[in-house]
């Protein structure tokens, strides 16, 4: 999506952008991206596309109801998580506790992917925590917008996940942003553990959840991530070496292994791509 | 037991790596760099796991149901649909294949 050049772009992508992350999980990047680039530093309001000479305050319901349209959505699918996590091998009470203690999609997916393929209980946590490194960088755009004080901390970090850092970048000021971080994770975070008790408890009383085509519930649910974030040829590039990397060891190293290797196309990109933009730099040097 | 060590583990770490984003001082991790492998560290993982959930069973490669079922989810993301409806394109066409002897 282009930087939006007047306000009336301006509104429709804000319009879009919470209809997107309301309908499909959200991306954080293009969220925060748009952010940098629309609003002058500073400027509470601004990135509410409210006049900067009129109410910097975004009114509370709109908040709730961005935030609610977010939790609600991305709430409910906590049943594919918890019909996968069943059909994984995993008993309900381990699948809820997933939920209830790791409470990031899409590290509890990997994580009961690699463990009904029979990987290794560490290869499996492994890959599952590089995925959930991504809320690290989240809390750090977050710690400073939400100003939360250090007994609140512990508490506000184990709902900084993909959804919440959406809606709670996306706020004009510091009290629009605690209410959308506050009603997003809650809503969410209760939907989520509840609809994964349901998935669990139905893909029990399913049976074969293979013959009902659960099994491809998780794939979906990582394209489904995965699609926002292809937006330029380096990030199709990675994915295209991964899915390569992951071919090729699958056959020839333990379960759980082969993404690990797979997550090497990341740094592997990032060096090639240094290393052209370096050639390019000196060619053009020496064109002077 | 596997699995309970599996649980525990990716509880603590998952939920070390949100704690730690804030606590630590911005500008630790705000290097270019670390923020570019930061953003492509997922897409790399989540596409390697697309394929292996796709296209494996246990240690063996398998061309099966899952296949069009996925197919079905990318064009349902095509055509910018919403995520339960993407994952419910996924089970429903695998189910029809698999109903259909696939």
């Amino acid at each position: 999506m282009a930087a939006a050049p007047g306000r009336s772009a301006d509104d429709s992508w804000r319009a879009r952008t919470y209809k997107t992350a309301g309908q499909r999980l959200p991306s954080v990047e293009r969220v925060a991206e748009q952010i940098e680039q629309t609003v002058p530093p500073g400027i509470p309001g601004a990135a509410a596309g409210t006049p900067l000479d009129g109410p910097p305050r975004k009114p509370d319901t709109a908040v709730i109801r961005d935030a609610l349209g977010v939790g609600v959505a991305v709430g409910l699918s906590g049943f594919a998580f918890g019909v996968t996590s069943a059909g994984a091998g995993l008993s309900v009470l381990q699948s809820c506790l997933l939920s209830l203690l790791v409470f990031t999609g899409a590290s509890q997916f990997a994580l009961v992917g690699a463990l009904g393929a029979g990987g290794n209980p560490l290869a499996a946590a492994a890959g599952a925590f590089f995925l959930g490194a991504r809320n690290a960088f989240y809390g750090l755009r977050l710690s400073g917008l939400l100003g939360y004080r250090a007994l609140m901390k512990p508490l506000a970090a184990h709902w900084i996940i993909d959804e919440t850092s959406a809606v709670t970048l996306a706020q004009p000021d510091r009290r629009s942003a605690r209410l959308g971080f506050t009603v997003t994770g809650l809503s969410l975070y209760v939907l989520w553990n509840l609809t994964t008790l349901a998935g669990a408890l139905g893909a029990e009383a399913l049976g074969d959840t293979a013959a009902w085509g659960l099994d491809a519930a998780g794939p979906a649910v990582f394209l489904a991530l995965l699609a926002p974030m292809l937006k330029t040829t380096a990030e199709r590039a990675v994915a295209g070496l991964a899915v390569v990397l992951m071919l090729v060891t699958l056959p020839v190293l333990p379960a759980g292994v082969p993404v690990l290797v797979s997550a090497l196309a990341a740094p592997a990109v990032l060096l090639v791509q240094g290393a052209r933009s370096r050639r390019t730099a000196r060619a053009q040097e020496e064109s002077r | 037991m596997n699995t309970w060590i599996a649980i525990g583990v990716t509880a603590v770490g998952c939920y070390l790596l949100k704690y730690a984003g804030l606590l630590v001082p911005a500008g630790v991790l705000e290097r270019p760099l670390v923020k570019r492998l930061a953003a492509l560290l997922p897409v790399a993982l989540l596409a390697a796991l697309t394929a292996q959930q796709t296209l494996s069973e246990g240690p063996h490669l398998l061309l099966d149901a899952r296949v069009a079922g996925v197919g079905a989810a990318a064009l349902a993301l095509v055509l910018r649909a919403p995520f339960l409806l993407v994952v419910a394109a996924a089970v429903v066409v695998t189910a029809g294949v698999r109903a259909l002897g696939g």
